[in-house]
């Protein structure tokens, strides 16, 4: 009977802006019957809700927090997340962490500065206090948070917002750091843009006619494509034979140097053979354009420091890697950037003392664009990854050498 | 000029505006308030206390963060005008208190120009008088 559900739900109106329908309980979140925490992360989801048109809230399977390094969010988000801890604030869905501004247990050793450390450290206290799993990674699917199909989520992190809907079919939006602590806060999500299956359908085909091979090289076709369509859903042809590292590295890219968050590939991606691409416009990607983003990329020689692992290394990346500069000995500092738990299985194979013998590190909890690279006397940093390249100059006050992990390597192995 | 309101409040001031997709994160320092996106057509200009006027948000959702930090350090800008307003900063902008307004469109809008903001009803208007 309709009368029966309609008298579950109440109607909540901003003038102005959108009617979304709220049941009895979110509606005592709304009016603070909650408490003053929920109703303040609640209203923030409604109005997002409101803005977007979402015609209700979603319960959603887990969420990624953003905004963890000291480096990013600064003493306002220090204090924003103590004052939501110490008030009692507490997560309803499985909920990980982004990368810290630091290696969480060899801070010292790495040489990150201790006021730094601290402030840090206290950051980590704030989460784990609401139940957040401390994971430190931009990887969580490699890790422990794998969603499923269709999936309804609340991710924060642009590379695992892309990664989640495009390579797992997994729906959620881009969102902020503080959206998506209050969807884990609340459990819900308002139901707008990706989670409604009419607004993932492509808008523009991407034909890559170059030839695709390294991670660095699907970096500098997610740069590109990114610059180009913004905040559109491309959908790819021309790309075969791919692992999932390439497809973090493309989604990274372009969620990087655009707005991203959702991509299909032809034949690969899980929704791209329900998508009609008839009469779209369509850009042509050539080896020429591929050369010419790697160069723009390029913006300096002889690096102080060689950085892998934007997002996060898989173990795959990890192995790839420890055999590169097996036996090996490495003229400038090298660093692996990996989630703890891919660290733990590296230990267990002896990668992590392969790649210590060379001269490099194995970096867990952190990577190079949220940690005070320029504070520990860095300048110009050589990365695979487009995402980083696109970051470091503005955050880090790097000048950056892009290339692919053999070029970048040939020059540091003696 | 009707848009759609993202976060309300009344303001007024002069308008700094991009063409260009603005990246709160790793874009502008929080601590000062100027962009440091490198060949971002904003780079080392200071948004503190203009009318921040570009077309969407771009890059890492750590951007929400760094706009709720801006505000904090004091060196926010009074108001943001957008074509079309992403979460990012949108919940940046509610966070933080900060009068946000998209659908506009900002082609016709200029650097120097004085903008009155009634965010709550989603208006921008060009303005004759000198602040």
């Amino acid at each position: 009977m309709p009368r029966v559900k309609v008298i579950n739900y109440y109607i909540y109106t901003i003038p102005n802006r959108g009617i979304m329908y709220l049941t009895r309980e979110q509606e005592q979140i709304l009016n603070g019957e909650k408490g003053e925490i929920l109703q303040r992360m609640f209203r923030l989801l409604t109005r997002l809700g409101d803005i977007y048109k979402a015609d209700k809230m979603i319960p959603i399977g887990s969420v990624q927090v953003a905004g963890v390094s000291y480096k990013s969010i600064g003493d306002p988000g220090l204090e924003f997340l103590e004052d939501l801890a110490h008030k009692g604030a507490r997560v309803q869905v499985l909920t990980f962490l982004n990368p810290a501004g630091m290696d969480l247990e060899e801070w010292d050793i790495l040489g990150f500065p201790h006021d730094f450390s601290a402030k840090q450290l206290r950051i980590i206290t704030a989460f784990k206090e609401m139940g957040i799993v401390p994971t430190a990674t931009c990887t969580p699917y490699l890790i422990g948070n794998l969603p499923r199909f269709g999936e309804h989520l609340a991710w924060s992190e642009s590379s695992a917002v892309s990664f989640a809907n495009s390579v797992i079919g997994a729906r959620t939006n881009r969102e902020g750091g503080p959206s998506a602590l209050a969807a884990a806060l609340c459990g819900l999500t308002p139901n707008y843009g990706l989670h409604l299956p009419g607004n993932r359908i492509p808008e523009v085909v991407i034909e890559v006619k170059a030839q695709m091979g390294t991670l660095a090289d699907f970096g500098a076709l997610g740069h590109l494509v990114g610059k180009q369509v913004r905040s559109k859903i491309p959908y790819f042809t021309g790309i075969f034979d791919v692992t999932s590292d390439h497809l973090k590295s493309l989604g990274a890219a372009m969620a990087a140097s655009g707005a991203v968050a959702l991509y299909h590939i032809k034949d690969i991606t899980p929704e791209s053979h329900l998508m009609d691409v008839k009469g779209l416009e369509t850009i042509h990607v050539t080896q020429k354009d591929i050369k010419e983003t790697y160069e723009s990329l390029n913006q300096g020689t002889n690096p102080d420091i060689i950085i892998f692992g934007c997002p996060h290394s898989s173990l795959r990346e990890i192995i790839h890697l420890a055999k590169k500069i097996e036996g090996k000995k490495l003229k400038k500092p090298v660093w692996i950037c990996t989630s703890r738990a891919m660290k733990e299985i590296a230990n267990r194979m002896g990668l992590t003392s392969i790649i210590e013998k060379a001269g490099g590190k194995l970096v867990a909890d952190t990577c190079m664009v949220v940690s005070p690279l320029e504070q520990m006397g860095y300048s110009t940093t050589a990365v695979n990854s487009a995402k980083a390249a696109q970051y470091l100059p503005g955050f880090c006050k790097q000048t950056v050498v892009y290339g692919n992990i053999d070029d970048l390597l040939k020059e540091q192995i003696k | 000029m009707k848009g759609r309101t993202i976060s309300s409040g009344k303001t007024q001031g002069i308008a700094l505006v991009s063409q260009q997709p603005v990246s709160f994160y790793g874009g502008i320092d929080v601590n000062t308030g100027i962009v440091i996106e490198k060949g971002h057509e904003l780079e080392g200009q200071c948004v503190k206390d203009k009318i921040l006027v570009f077309p969407q948000g771009k890059g890492s959702t750590v951007g929400s963060y760094v706009l709720y930090g801006l505000k904090k350090n004091g060196v926010a800008p009074k108001a943001i005008i957008n074509k079309e307003t992403e979460t990012i900063v949108a919940t940046g902008a509610i966070l933080a208190g900060i009068p946000a307004i998209d659908g506009i469109d900002i082609t016709s809008l200029k650097t120097g120009d004085k903008l009155v903001v009634d965010a709550d009803k989603g208006i921008v208007q060009l303005s004759r008088q000198t602040f």
